[in-house]
């Protein structure tokens, strides 16, 4: 039953998020601010965690490859399709849950125990528009990041490949550009952007309606990687199904 | 001025206010005074719209908030100054950035005017060298200061305080007592104070109400207080031997 007056309580804030609007002169330097945290502030860590895992993808690849009568190209295709699909859009989106979900949720649960947010309503501020909308309207921006995270990923995994010595540059190059469907872009990107209104929606509803103290704001970061971890990857199955089942 | 009229708020099954009427006047210094649990922030809560009474009906100067649209009831919001406990500055702010944040959000004054009026009310509650430092780099009493600079600078017809003396040595709550009075009666507003500090009933007390398991108990003045046979007003306020003692030399003298 929880559960369910959640899901409701989440669906109302949304629809709080987007009335009574903060003053456009506010709004745009919020937006900037919360961009900059967000998005430029989770840049270091995506290209830091991307070039690693796409170098180890293509080494679990060539490891795996004990067939001659598998082509050598294998690796810069199987690291292609990994990043792409599956790596860039949805791990980075569950690290993110963890960097900028806890963020978040603290930051809000924070103003909500300091009385901030009675503050903001007690003025007539819609406080949920004030504090929401910019986070979500800055992480419209998360694909440009994930793009990123998938062009690092795969220089990642030639990097490894080449210089571990397990493919060619020739052969790994060859293999990225094999069979290249181009939806799988719009795929992934369609992916980010509900990811990104996840995270997010999710840990600010867990950091805005959180009661208590310094202890509960530590436990609704926790909660809120949880349940954003699980509807990303809900998300995903559901959008994987639709779009490339 | 504010008339309450037979209000009732409950959580659950949980019966906070069981009927409260009363008035607080212009140009005066109200206090709530309860025990814990008696209902005062309730009722502060109700008094700022931030809580809707499921009966009876608040009105500011006239208007039952009920009554208004939702817009009206924003604008009436905006007539409000709120002074919180533990302040409720926002810390990514420095002080002149709290207190120029309703000008920015509800007025379309240009940036110098927004600073002339910041500067102002800075001063006024004497912290003028204060302007570029954040929340975190102020003490106690003048983070209480400022928010009483940012809830008095759009010059709100009320001002609420909720235990504006919390965690403060009596000699600065002293002084934030005095300038919460000193403003009232300058702009000659209607304030109300939630309070638990004795000293505070003793020097600001214009009008006193004492709440005792979501009723109205008893109400009058400072002065009124000293000579209450009231058992329930008596124990809470004279709880402590020097408070006795006041009293019982106040009321030496009167005889």
């Amino acid at each position: 039953m929880n559960y369910i007056a959640s899901v409701g309580s989440y669906a109302l804030m949304i629809k709080e998020v987007f009335k009574k609007p903060t003053k456009w002169s506010i709004m745009k330097s919020l937006i900037l601010k919360e961009i900059d945290e967000l998005i430029y502030g989770s840049l270091g860590i995506l290209i830091f965690i991307s070039f690693f895992i796409g170098g180890v993808v293509a080494i679990q690849t060539a490891l795996n490859i004990t067939s001659e009568l598998i082509p050598k190209n294998l690796v810069g295709f199987a690291t292609r399709q990994s990043i792409i699909l599956e790596f860039a859009p949805t791990f980075c989106s569950i690290i993110m849950a963890g960097k900028v979900g806890s963020y978040i949720t603290s930051s809000i649960g924070t103003m909500r125990v300091t009385e901030q947010i009675d503050a903001l309503e007690v003025m007539g501020v819609n406080a949920l528009n004030y504090l929401v909308f910019p986070k979500i309207v800055a992480l419209m921006l998360y694909p440009f990041i994930i793009a990123i995270a998938m062009y690092v990923g795969i220089f990642g995994g030639w990097f490894a490949g080449v210089f571990g010595g397990f493919s060619t540059s020739a052969d790994f190059i060859e293999g990225v550009q094999l069979d290249f469907i181009p939806f799988h872009i719009t795929y992934s990107f369609l992916k980010t952007i509900v990811f990104a209104f996840v995270l997010a929606t999710i840990p600010s509803f867990h950091g805005f309606y959180m009661k208590g103290g310094a202890l509960e704001v530590g436990k609704a970061s926790t909660t809120s990687f949880v349940w954003t971890s699980v509807v990303i990857i809900i998300i995903n199955y559901i959008l994987t199904q639709l779009l490339l089942g | 001025m504010i008339d309450v009229n037979n209000i009732h708020k409950s959580f659950g099954e949980a019966h906070v206010l069981k009927g409260v009427t009363t008035h607080f006047e212009k140009g005066k210094t109200n206090l709530i005074i309860g025990q814990s649990g008696s209902g005062k922030t309730v009722f502060l809560k109700c008094l700022l719209g931030l809580f809707i009474p499921e009966e009876g009906t608040i009105s500011y100067d006239g208007k039952i908030y009920s009554d208004l649209t939702p817009k009206e009831q924003r604008n009436l919001r905006q007539e409000m100054g709120m002074v919180f406990q533990g302040s409720a500055l926002f810390d990514s702010m420095t002080v002149a950035g709290n207190v120029m944040f309703p000008l920015e959000m509800f007025t379309k004054q240009g940036k110098s005017e927004m600073e002339d009026r910041v500067d102002t009310v800075l001063k006024r509650v004497n912290l003028i060298d204060a302007h570029h430092k954040y929340p975190s780099e102020i003490s106690g009493g003048m983070q209480k200061r400022v928010a009483i600079a940012r809830a008095i600078v759009m010059n709100p017809k009320y001002l609420f305080c909720d235990e504006p003396n919390s965690g403060l040595d009596p000699k600065t709550a002293i002084i934030i007592d005095n300038l919460i009075q000193e403003i009232t009666q300058e702009f000659d507003i209607t304030t109300v104070i939630n309070t638990h500090d004795m000293n505070s009933v003793m020097e600001i007390g214009e009008k006193i109400i004492f709440l005792k398991n979501g009723l109205k108990e008893w109400e009058g003045s400072k002065n009124e207080i000293f000579k209450t046979e009231n058992k329930a007003v008596t124990d809470f306020v004279y709880s402590s031997d020097l408070f006795k003692k006041v009293r019982q030399m106040y009321l030496e003298e009167r005889n």
